[in-house]
């Protein structure tokens, strides 16, 4: 059965995901997490830039979160991570991290705010 | 290691994040549509697992790697906040090695379906046991039994605060209504203050 069925995009990607990375499977310095979001200051249109740092440009050219990121770009979470920390270090991409932890009584403004935002859905 | 740094005019906002759980099939997928200002986009990662078996007595250290797929939704709460609706994925054995995914969620719906009402077991098990808030949505398919909230809570040995609705996720109204349980749930701890 599984045999069969290798065909198209059950064949899996041509260029394997960390061949794009080099290797790499850690974004590096950067702290991203999958809606930690990311929007673009390069141009995405700059001559002779490789084509996944332009697409992932293209991307996030107003604020996206990584995980809209990797679905646009069709490239695992993991391998979108590394990519744009390698943005972020050249200074192309500004990135802002999710509120690191949810305390019940800081955050009773900001959960009023989503329950008010939700309502008015 | 730096975080949150960057952070310009550019980027007033921050997102927040709520999972959608629940057994394969019971309409997470649908009502992350349901409520989402854009259409469900699906992102995958690669999750490395410790190979198990019984046949394992070389002692090698054995792993796969595995593409698990989750389906996700947007909605603008205001200018300054996005949240983020993710569908966990329906392979329940890989999304519980899936930290990433749990940290730092607000809560998370509880997918239910009175036809196979214990394959939500897993997922009551896993929030209760990390602490995040949820509440438990009974999705009626057309046809499917009613039960009435206390029998369900009594099925499934589900704590008193924790609320339980009724719900069809194909409605957005309804689907909506489930959200804003959540919210009013997680707004009235906080109020108390419960740690979570």
């Amino acid at each position: 059965m599984a045999e069969d069925s290798w065909f198209d995009e059950d064949a899996g990607p041509l260029v394997r995901p960390f061949a794009l990375t080099r290797g790499r499977t850690r974004p590096g310095r950067y702290d991203l997490d999958m809606i930690t979001l990311v929007v673009a200051i390069g141009s995405h249109r700059e001559p002779g830039r490789e084509p996944e740092y332009a697409r992932i440009l293209a991307a996030c050219q107003r604020p996206v979160s990584v995980a809209e990121v990797s679905a646009t770009v069709d490239l695992p979470l993991v391998v979108v991570k590394v990519l744009l920390s390698d943005l972020i270090e050249r200074g192309e991409l500004l990135f802002r991290s999710p509120p690191r932890t949810v305390s019940p009584q800081t955050d009773r403004v900001v959960l009023q705010a989503v329950l008010d935002g939700v309502r008015n859905l | 290691m730096a975080s949150a740094t960057s952070e310009g005019p550019l980027l007033g906002q921050s997102a927040l994040k709520v999972l959608v759980a629940g057994g394969f099939g019971v309409g997470k997928t649908t009502m992350v549509g349901a409520v989402s200002e854009i259409p469900p986009l699906r992102t995958e990662e690669l999750l490395t697992e410790a190979g198990a078996g019984i046949d394992d007595i070389t002692g090698l250290d054995r792993k796969t790697t595995t593409t698990v797929a989750l389906d996700f939704g947007r909605i603008t709460v205001n200018p300054e906040l996005v949240l983020y609706l993710f569908g966990t994925p329906g392979q329940e054995r890989f999304w519980f090695m899936w930290d990433e995914l749990a940290a730092g969620a607000l809560g998370a719906v509880v997918l239910a379906d009175t036809r196979r009402l214990d394959s939500c077991f897993p997922a009551v098990d896993f929030f209760e046991h990390r602490g995040i808030p949820f509440v438990l949505a009974v999705n009626c398919f057309d046809g499917s039994p009613r039960y009435p909230v206390d029998e369900v809570r009594e099925a499934l040995d589900i704590d008193g605060p924790v609320p339980i609705v009724h719900c069809d996720v194909r409605a957005k109204d309804s689907s909506k209504e489930v959200l804003v349980t959540l919210l009013e749930h997680l707004v009235q701890r906080a109020e108390v203050g419960v740690l979570a």
